[in-house]
């Protein structure tokens, strides 16, 4: 709980600030697209912490993203196919691509950094080739697949909620349960924590890895899905490109320790809106775009040095207490 | 004594979050003289090397040495003034070699280049005083844990130490490894080096040391000198009152039904042995031998954790599959594992999340946890092991050795197994937490449990096992039961003789 107070605090700060500096902030249309976009990167940051818990870390999510954006639109677009079977088509891709990286990491024994890192590369280029570097679309059509991104239910004349921020609560809910009520969340962070120690308590390590980067790949491609979705004009070589730092510094952010065993689902959802609201902040205050990443990694590099002050502090605190 | 210590502790206090380690603890060394120090787990023995090392800071108290003050703020000080540690837990890497290892830090060199020759010379010399016969190219990961306790001492040799602090050094030694490191110590003795010795082996104390420092809860409690280093004055000293122990039955136990019986087992260790194991109801069986023996080898095959293990194992006459835990576990059988921190606990987890980790394994159909039997479970567990029920959630990690190993127990006692291996079950722990664990031990047999432990501490397998079986490079090197048991006919089968002189 503590952990997730830290970055709820910096959640509410900034936000506190940059409503005072710019009344503009508060518009129900500026509001609406932050939390949209916080829906859909909280989507792809969830997938991520599983990895991180688990022990593991997935580079790809922004190649999955990019891939899975561009053959949607093609496949439905372009080759005429139906809906359900694009679906399927994509739910199929990226479950292959899951059990493709826990069985390189848990059967080979390769490390998750290095089979990320080349599934990186490799999807980015698959996506670039199957659609000839074109960018993808839905043009006119597709208006009900479209609501999923771009749709709202209305609260008021100006501010709705949007339908992603909606996905990834109901996702975020489902995912808590996971983690925390069912012993395969147990697993996941006892292998995080010490994978050996799991193994002699007769876990299946390995498949609780596999289960790990599967969920990973599939939110992955629900983000890229919905991204695409969003967006309606997918560039192959751009779509998605940093997503997959953009969901581990969430992750991180939220209190998963890349140590692995560590982390909470509401914390990755708190740290992927931080994430949004500067990104909104730094827009509609008019500080140079140019600085976007700039301010972005000051403000991990601070809320995660701070985390560790005020531990160390509690720590000695705690031990004059004793005394 | 008049003449001058070479170091002087005086009251040095050490906090952590949430415990006072040290209280104004003193303590004197002089060169040439062994001094032992003792205490129950948690009684802060381990913080105290640590602050003498220079690794952890203090928060209060002096240090004196030859007289002159000094303060450490980095284990590098204390190292250049000759004070060298070594841990519990070894230090080596593991991936370089044990020459390598040897002169870490001190690479005799010429011009920033290694001389590889020199450096190999030296580690060679310096190995044959600890008793080591090896390349020193050999690489650390190579070797088993006994080794590797030798070469950390020949390491501090080599860093020509004036005192040396061994934290349980023979904890990871067979008898013969740890002869020959009391004989090192001698050495070290009468060249002028001071050391320090921590052990809960209270045999090896009253052998070697020449004064002993006592400490209970972080404080000094009693010095003792002369003849007053003997078991029963320490014992009492260190637990402020007189051991119960618990003592095998003389008479021996009616033969009863095997539970597992287990027969051409090959281990990956040894794979051109076959070794035929039977453990019977009510059995309390010692596995002794040297330091890799076989002994864990053939504990993790018959828990499955062994995949290219060859033979056959029944359980109750049912056949169990190699190479699955989840199986082995299913057929009743449990594993105490030799590394509790590594292999036995997730440490950063609670109390109640670690004995239920194992017993979701076979009740797989229950996909949710449900709490409330999760705690009913882990109440019946505190209160059967004696663990305090407080500490349900707190985290492994800051509970004392002997605490850890009863959460352990604990988590195998919840899926009822019929047959309990055990891998050196009470090392590093203190005298009356042990004393404890083969109160449980002896329990669970009486219930009807078939028990086979595995341990490097002659007197415990003196003391707790109705039948010992000696292993000897990987194959059973014969069977002792009741007065046939005795020290020396263990001895000689473990060192591959004839258990009786000829």
């Amino acid at each position: 709980m503590r952990k997730i107070a830290g970055i709820s605090g910096v959640l509410v700060a900034v936000f506190v600030l940059t409503a005072v500096l710019e009344p503009n902030f508060l518009t129900g249309y500026n509001l609406q697209n932050t939390l949209r976009w916080t829906g859909l990167f909280g989507i792809i940051s969830i997938g991520a912490a599983f990895v991180i818990i688990a022990g593991g870390i997935d580079l790809s999510t922004g190649s999955v993203v990019g891939l899975i954006g561009v053959m949607v639109p093609l496949l439905l677009a372009d080759q005429g196919w139906s809906v359900p079977v694009v679906l399927t088509a994509a739910l199929g891709a990226a479950l292959a691509i899951g059990l493709l990286h826990g069985a390189l990491v848990t059967r080979l024994r390769l490390q998750p950094f290095v089979v990320t890192l080349c599934g990186l590369l490799i999807y980015r280029g698959l996506a670039r080739w199957i659609t000839g570097d074109q960018t993808q679309g839905f043009g006119m059509g597709f208006d009900g697949l479209r609501q999923l991104a771009i749709g709202r239910i209305s609260v008021t004349a100006s501010f709705g909620i949007p339908i992603p921020f909606l996905i990834m609560l109901v996702l975020a809910v489902l995912s808590a349960l996971l983690l925390n009520r069912t012993v395969w969340g147990r697993y996941i962070k006892a292998l995080g924590h010490n994978e050996e120690a799991a193994r002699y308590s007769g876990i299946n390590t390995r498949r609780m890895v596999v289960v790990a980067y599967v969920i990973a790949a599939l939110t992955a491609a629900l983000g890229g899905l919905l991204f695409a979705l969003d967006v309606n004009s997918v560039q192959p070589a751009a779509q998605g490109g940093f997503y997959e730092l953009y969901a581990i510094a969430a992750a991180v952010l939220g209190g998963c320790s890349l140590r692995g065993g560590e982390g909470s689902i509401a914390g990755v959802v708190i740290g992927a809106a931080v994430l949004r609201l500067l990104y909104n902040a730094i827009n509609i205050l008019g500080i140079p775009t140019q600085l976007e990443f700039a301010i972005i990694g000051a403000v991990i590099l601070c809320g995660v040095a701070a985390d560790e002050i005020v531990r160390r502090l509690a720590a000695a605190r705690a031990a004059r207490s004793a005394a | 004594m008049t003449e001058q210590p070479l170091l002087v502790a005086e009251r040095v206090t050490k906090r952590f979050p949430g415990v006072v380690a040290l209280r104004q603890v003193s303590l004197t060394v002089y060169a040439g003289q062994v001094l032992g120090v003792i205490g129950e787990n948690g009684a802060g023995k381990s913080t105290l090397m640590k602050v003498l090392a220079g690794v952890l800071s203090m928060d209060g108290g002096h240090l004196h040495w030859e007289g002159v003050p000094v303060t450490f703020s980095s284990a590098c000080q204390a190292a250049r003034l000759g004070i060298v540690l070594i841990h519990q837990e070894l230090s080596l890497l593991p991936n370089l070699s044990a020459g390598a290892n040897i002169f870490l830090g001190r690479e005799p060199r010429r011009a920033g280049w290694i001389r590889q020759h020199a450096l190999a010379e030296r580690a060679k010399r310096i190995m044959a005083r600890v008793g080591l016969q090896l390349s020193p190219e050999t690489p650390v990961a190579a070797l088993p844990m006994g080794q590797r306790q030798l070469l950390e001492i020949a390491r501090s040799l080599a860093s020509d130490a004036r005192l040396i602090i061994m934290d349980e050094p023979t904890s990871s030694l067979s008898e013969e490894e740890a002869q020959r490191l009391f004989d090192v110590i001698d050495e070290l003795k009468r060249s002028g080096v001071a050391i320090l010795y921590v052990s809960h082996r209270l045999r090896e104390v009253e052998m070697l040391a020449d004064r002993v420092c006592v400490l209970m809860d972080g404080r000094n409690v009693a010095e003792l000198e002369g003849k007053d280093i003997c078991r029963n004055v320490m014992v009492r000293s260190m637990v402020g009152r007189e051991l119960k122990r618990w003592r095998r039955p003389a008479v021996t136990q009616q033969p009863t039904e095997p539970v597992l019986e287990a027969s051409g087992v090959a281990t990956s260790t040894w794979p051109e042995q076959e070794v035929t194991l039977s453990l019977h109801r009510s059995e309390v069986v010692g596995l002794a031998g040297l330091v890799g023996a076989g002994r864990t080898a053939l504990l993790n095959a018959l828990f499955g954790l062994d995949a290219r293990a060859a033979g056959r194992i029944l359980v109750n006459g049912q056949q169990v599959m190699f190479g699955d835990p989840t199986a082995a576990m299913a057929a009743g059988l449990a594993l105490v594992p030799e590394d509790r921190a590594g292999q036995g606990l997730v440490l950063q987890m609670s109390v109640q999340h670690n004995m239920t980790l194992a017993a979701f394994a076979l009740r797989h159909r229950a996909v949710s946890v449900a709490r409330s039997w999760e705690r009913a479970r882990c109440l019946e567990l505190c209160a059967r092991l004696g663990i305090d029920k407080a500490r349900r959630s707190s985290m492994v990690r800051l509970l004392s050795g002997g605490n850890q190993q009863k959460v352990v127990l604990g988590k195998w006692l919840l899926l009822r197994p019929k047959v309990l291996l055990m891998d050196e079950p009470t090392r590093g722990i203190d005298v009356g937490a042990k004393q404890e664990i083969y109160g449980v031990m002896r329990e669970l047999a009486r219930a009807g449990m078939a028990i086979a432990f595995a341990s490097s501490e002659m007197e415990e397998v003196l003391q707790v096992a109705d039948r010992v079986v000696v292993m000897h490079e990987g194959h059973i090197a014969g069977s002792l039961t009741g007065s046939e048991i005795t020290e020396r006919r263990i001895m000689r089968l473990a060192a591959g003789l004839h258990p009786v002189m000829a």
